[in-house]
């Protein structure tokens, strides 16, 4: 009875939907793996492909659910790989198991990136408009220059950290864990598809469950007029702030475990480019469509990827996809589902089409 | 200037109370409330008190000021004078959704649903702080979680009964018709669990047959939930038919406060509102 009801319940029904085919999808991947089947090149992708979907995600949450636009996820992915990767280096006679350290490092990375993504909100998230989108792009670009210039070791008397290369003084058989502009080396590759695979589940629940709460109606309340939001004793700022941390520390996560998939990640890899591409899975994914997010960044993730034998076209090739993908979704129900951001972007293009008009009417 | 106008209006320093209210605190306590926009003072030297259960009303002509006031009584602007007491708490420098958390909840003379919820969802928002349910537990969905969302949806379905709404639940807010968008709006402001609603032209936009109903209904939510409401609009036969006192604005004063039989005949409302009105009806004759 209970189970009916839940089945009939519509949004209950796409959540079901979306676990099931993240579920089916990996079943397929293991199954293929096993027997052999998979390349060595499209095994490397499997692990970042989860990586980039709960970025997807979880910056769905912001920019899709909540309406915010955020320039700077992949910045909060930097601060999670690179503390993951530290954490992992730290732990590694501490905890043996290979599994459990790269849990540590995950949490622990998602932690690090959710408490900056707090410290960022506390000025930002107070005001209205596009401060948020301003603030995040300067923070991923600053971020990408503190990490390519931080040095962290471990040598007999314990961890080092310096911003400098002067003032870090590693003594006799101290080991880098990030040199500077090098970025991290010698990484140890933790992550495991399976891992991916949890983090996906992981990213997928959080961000679902949050959805169908109380909390994810206060959200779509807010950026539904948030006047009206406030008026029912809604803390508009405090669900801007939740919503931003959860995305942060979602992203963290999925850093540190893309940050333990390579023997050496550096920091530009974190950079303003990064941040955009996560932003076209979620845009072209559909707004609000956690399905949609998980689709897109899978899709999008492997295209360039798969077309690297076209060499110099292959980009070409991808903004043409890119375009037909847009105008395939430029329904009118896709349209009721855009959200502000790209309705910012449309009225910008609409006022100067008019503007135009009007101009030539004359 | 002021001070002359003040003498000259003779503005009654009682305040009407039912009777049941007489020793009880009031629900809200406004002294000398003021606010100028620049230039413009669109409020000043406004007074009201208004017992637990009292409905009580606010009219004058357009661009009186009547929003204004309930901007200032719910936060939405910080008052340039005076102080506002919600339960005998001062509001000063609270955001609105303190202010709403003290026991006020209100409705919008432009309807502010959250058109893309269903009607059900827009009751639910306005029972936010009221279901209990952790952070943690809203992400992982614990037990009680389920509790909690299956409270607030029997809640929200009876409070949606209690103004006839029953049948609209499950439908998006923004494509109901306008009469029942604006009973929408005032049943996710009782779901604040208020101890005063303030209503901005509720009948606005409304048929006479549900301005009736109206009227009824807002009856019907002081008596079942003894609670004060306080309600702007242009309607002169709801008010005069629901309003135990009434308050007459003009430029942002209070004008004349009492019962609807001596606000009908105060000569100064006559002139500045209801003369305007009958004017009308002159010329349409
Ligand atoms: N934020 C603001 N900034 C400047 N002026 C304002 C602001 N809000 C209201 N006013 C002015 O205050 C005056 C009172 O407006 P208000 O909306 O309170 O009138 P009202 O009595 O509700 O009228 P109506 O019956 O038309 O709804 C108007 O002259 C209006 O232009
Ligand atoms: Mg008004």
């Amino acid at each position: 009875m209970a189970m009916k009801t839940l089945l009939k319940n519509k949004t209950t029904r796409t959540n079901g939907i979306t676990y099931l085919v993240v579920i089916a999808v990996f079943a397929v991947m293991q199954v293929l793996n096993g027997a052999g089947l998979l390349g060595s090149s499209v095994k490397g992708y499997l692990v970042p492909i989860c990586v980039y979907i709960s970025l997807a995600v979880s910056l769905n949450l912001l920019v899709g659910i909540c309406g915010e636009l955020s320039l700077g996820h992949a910045g909060f992915m930097g601060i999670g790989a690179f503390s993951g990767i530290v954490i992992a280096a730290l732990l590694q006679d501490t905890i043996p198991n290979d599994v459990m350290r790269l849990l540590c490092a995950m949490v622990g990375g998602g932690i690090l990136a959710g408490v900056v993504g707090f410290l960022i909100g506390i000025p930002v998230l107070r005001l209205r408009g596009d401060y948020l989108a301003i603030v995040t792009l300067a923070f991923g670009e600053i971020m990408k220059n503190i990490v390519g210039n931080l040095y962290a070791g471990i040598d007999a008397q314990g961890f080092h950290m310096a911003i400098s290369t002067s003032k870090m003084k590693l003594g006799e058989g101290g080991k880098y864990i990030i040199n500077g502009p090098l970025g991290a080396t010698g990484v140890q590759k933790l992550a495991t598809f399976t891992m991916g695979f949890v983090l996906v589940l992981f990213t997928l629940f959080v961000v679902q469950n949050l959805v169908n709460s109380k909390e994810g109606r206060a959200i779509k309340a807010v950026r539904d007029n948030r006047i009206a939001a406030e008026s029912v004793g809604i803390n508009v700022t405090a669900f801007r702030m939740k919503a931003f941390v959860v995305s942060a520390f979602l992203a963290g996560m999925a850093g540190a475990l893309f940050g333990l998939n390579y023997s050496s990640v550096t920091a530009s890899k974190f950079n303003f480019n990064t941040s955009i591409n996560i932003l076209v899975f979620v845009v072209l994914g559909g707004m609000g469509n956690i399905l949609g997010s998980v689709i897109s960044a899978t899709v999008l993730y492997v295209l360039p990827e798969a077309m690297r034998g076209l060499q110099d076209y292959r980009m070409i090739l991808y903004a043409v996809v890119l375009i037909v993908v847009m105008l395939c979704t430029w329904s009118p129900k896709f349209k009721e589902k855009l959200s502000i951001v790209s309705e910012k972007i449309k009225s910008l293009f609409w006022g100067l089409f008019k503007k135009k008009e009007a101009g030539t009417n004359e | 200037m002021n001070e002359y106008s003040k003498k000259m209006l003779k503005v009654p320093t009682y305040t009407l109370l039912r009777e049941q209210d007489k020793d009880k605190q009031p629900v809200l306590d406004v002294r000398n409330l003021g606010i100028d926009f620049g230039g413009l003072t669109a409020v000043d030297g406004f007074n009201i008190t208004i017992g637990p259960t009292e409905i009580s009303g606010l009219i004058g002509p357009n661009g009186a000021g009547k929003t204004t006031i309930f901007n200032l009584l719910t936060g939405v602007y910080q008052p340039t004078r005076g102080s506002v007491l919600i339960n005998g708490i001062d509001i000063k420098g609270m955001p609105t959704h303190k202010v709403n958390k003290l026991g006020i909840a209100r409705t919008f003379q432009n309807i502010r649903l959250f058109t893309d919820m269903t009607a059900l969802d827009n009751v639910k928002v306005g029972m936010h702080n009221g279901i209990k349910c952790s952070f943690a537990s809203s992400v992982l969905h614990l037990p009680s979680y389920y509790r909690s969302e299956k409270q607030a949806n029997e809640m929200a379905m009876e409070l949606l009964d209690f103004m006839s709404l029953t049948d609209v639940a499950d439908q998006k807010a923004g494509s109901l018709p306008y009469g029942v968008q604006r009973r929408l709006e005032i049943v996710r402001a009782l779901a604040t669990n208020p101890s005063i609603i303030l209503l901005d032209e509720p009948a606005a936009g409304m048929n006479p047959s549900e301005t009736t109903e109206l009227m009824h209904q807002i009856r019907r939510i002081r008596d079942t939930f003894q609670i004060a409401i306080f309600l702007i609009e242009h309607d002169m036969n709801l008010v005069m038919n629901v309003c135990e006192a009434i308050a007459v604005v003009n430029y942002g004063r209070i004008i004349t406060k009492g019962t609807p039989d001596e606000v009908r005949q105060n000569p100064a409302v006559i002139e500045a509102y209801l003369g305007r009105e009958e004017g009308k009806t002159d010329a349409e004759n």
